[in-house]
């Protein structure tokens, strides 16, 4: 029983991450049906920059955890402005192709300066996350990814369903050329979707790299493992990356657990195969409207 | 210049990927707080025309290649959608264009981007004053609603930005005659308790000139005819092309029905 326990949080947990990393991904493919292929970079970058200025730029932790999340958001911005605007009215598997370059040099870019090895961050988590129930016991990045994934699924929910700004993307997403007849400022909205995407992703990569380390390999390998949890949360719903990523993650835990630990990286795939036979859309898509 | 003109638009050409000429030479103007209809075929320019005015034409990678459009006295031809919807023109897409899967209130929501910040909870109220039946859907997906609802949403939508001049693309299309006239009224009762200028582009000639002011008709990428609505309604022409009643009683020959059109390009 406790070893099921532990088996359930450690996928719990896991999973949020999982699903806090889906968010970008959702993010953009909201606002402009874009698959983002660089996904698991934006992600190393973000741990890679948590990295640089803690350890080496030995700044305090809340400061280096603003600026790397203003930077990231930065970051997002510069890619949309410099790689991915002048692409817009092309077909959208040329602005796919464009994002599997992009993945390829940032992570060229980053072998070239961090190399291939493990990196660590110092332990900064505080103590009194480490919680303890009997003989089970929760690591504190656990606690922590957990908290992260409620805060930003709530924050995202918000202001995509309430907030002006988060209307207009979703506009955007729905009919471009009916949001341009609005006035909507659609290059703008994209602007803000991949800020918003790599913040995210910097997010899920800085709580990643606690757990496991930093390696540029191994971050973006996650960040392939976006799709099967977006496909089967839906690719456009936000509350279906968090419940997909949930799935993917106590999948592999329970797997890794009670069947076989070399059998956790391909369950979540079969799982998913048989999920998209009963729902196409994935769990929480949208149904394709079709007038009649 | 007269200062009565909002939108002036002088001896434009607009051509499609480079190559697809569609308007060759159409000038037309519209008198603030005044409804114009622009009449003609399909395929006779008259979106590309309003296109043209709304900035619309760069998706489709169009582009007003000579003449100009000025709005309030400034020139707006090939300036984004961006900056002339916030100059307050806006245009209602032909076949309604709703965002499917927000709801009706959000349809309406995404209508403020032109002045993002800014309370818009009375003009909600004003938009479901003129439309009744979009109130009782407001929480509803866009996607399920009916085609005159969501033709009442895309003119609503509109309505939410404010917009001094609304360009209407074919609101009737689609729709139930009974649906079409009531659409009408409120497009203008709009235009006479907002003071909004309209330019409606129709197809229904019968409909569109009983709610005009004046009216434009257009062939071929060129304006072939104008002149107040009352007048063009008894034109003997357009009375036969576009109205249905011939003048003998039976169809006149296809070269005679288009005399207007030769006469206009001899003068």
């Amino acid at each position: 029983m406790e070893f099921f326990l532990q088996l359930l949080i450690n996928g719990m947990a896991l999973g949020f991450l999982y699903g806090l990393a889906a968010l970008g991904f959702v993010m953009i493919y909201k606002s402009s049906s874009v698959l983002n292929f660089a996904h698991g970079e934006l992600m190393a970058l973000g741990a890679f920059l948590f990295l640089t200025l803690s350890v080496w730029a030995g700044l305090p932790i809340p400061l280096v955890f603003l600026l790397t999340l203003a930077g990231s958001f930065a970051l997002g911005f510069l890619v949309e402005r410099l790689f991915l605007r002048p692409l817009i009215g092309e077909s959208l598997i040329r602005v796919i192709m464009l994002t599997v370059g992009l993945s390829a040099m940032f992570k060229g870019l980053m072998l070239f300066i961090f190399g291939g090895n493990l990196h660590n961050y110092p332990d900064f988590l505080p103590e009194g996350l480490n919680l303890r129930f009997g003989a089970i016991q929760i690591p504190s990045v656990y606690v922590a990814a957990f908290l992260m994934g409620m805060l930003f699924l709530g924050v995202f929910g918000y202001f995509f369903k309430y907030s002006s700004q988060g209307i207009y993307m979703r506009a955007v997403a729905d009919d471009q050329t009916a949001a341009l007849s609005l006035g909507v400022h659609v290059r703008r909205v994209f602007a803000l979707s991949w800020a918003i995407a790599a913040l995210v992703a910097a997010m899920s990569g800085i709580i990643l790299g606690i757990i496991n380390g930093i390696n540029v390999h191994e971050l973006s390998a996650i960040g392939l493992k976006v799709f099967p949890v977006v496909i089967l949360g839906g690719l456009d719903s936000i509350g279906g990356a968090i419940v997909g990523g949930v799935i993917i993650g106590l999948l592999e835990s329970f797997t890794g657990g009670y069947v076989s630990p070399s059998l956790r990286e391909v369950v979540p795939y079969i799982a998913l195969v048989f999920i998209l036979m009963v729902k196409p859309y994935g769990l929480f898509g949208l149904v394709e409207i079709e007038r009649v | 210049m007269d200062d009565d003109i909002l939108l002036l638009i002088n001896n434009i050409s607009v051509v499609y990927s480079d190559v697809i000429q569609i308007l060759k030479g159409v000038s037309l103007s519209v008198r603030r707080h005044q409804i114009v209809s622009l009449l003609g075929s399909n395929g006779a320019g008259k979106t590309t025309t309003l296109r043209a005015v709304s900035g619309l034409l760069k998706p489709e990678n169009g582009k007003v290649t000579e003449g100009t459009i000025e709005f309030d006295g400034r020139p707006i031809q090939n300036a984004p959608p961006e900056a002339i919807t916030r100059m307050g023109i806006i245009q209602v897409l032909e076949g309604r264009a709703p965002f499917k899967y927000l709801t009706v209130e959000e349809n309406l929501r995404a209508g403020t981007a032109t002045r993002w910040g800014q309370p818009f909870k009375k003009d909600l109220e004003l938009v479901y004053h003129y439309f009744p039946p979009l109130k009782a859907r407001k929480d509803r997906q866009a996607g399920y609603c009916s085609g005159g609802e969501l033709q009442m949403l895309a003119i609503g939508r509109a309505l939410m930005a404010r917009p001094k001049m609304l360009l209407l693309d074919e609101p009737s299309l689609g729709l139930a005659p009974l649906l079409v006239k009531e659409i009408f009224e409120i497009v203008r009762r709009i235009n006479e308790e907002q003071g909004t200028t309209i330019v409606l582009v129709e197809q229904n000639a019968n409909m569109a000139l009983q709610l005009a002011h004046y009216g434009y008709v257009m062939e071929n990428g060129k304006i072939v005819m104008e002149g107040p609505a009352v007048d063009l309604r008894e034109n003997p022409d357009i009375k036969e092309f576009y109205l249905g009643v011939a003048a003998s009683g039976a169809l006149k020959s296809y070269k005679e029905v288009k005399a207007y059109k030769r006469r206009k390009r001899w003068l």
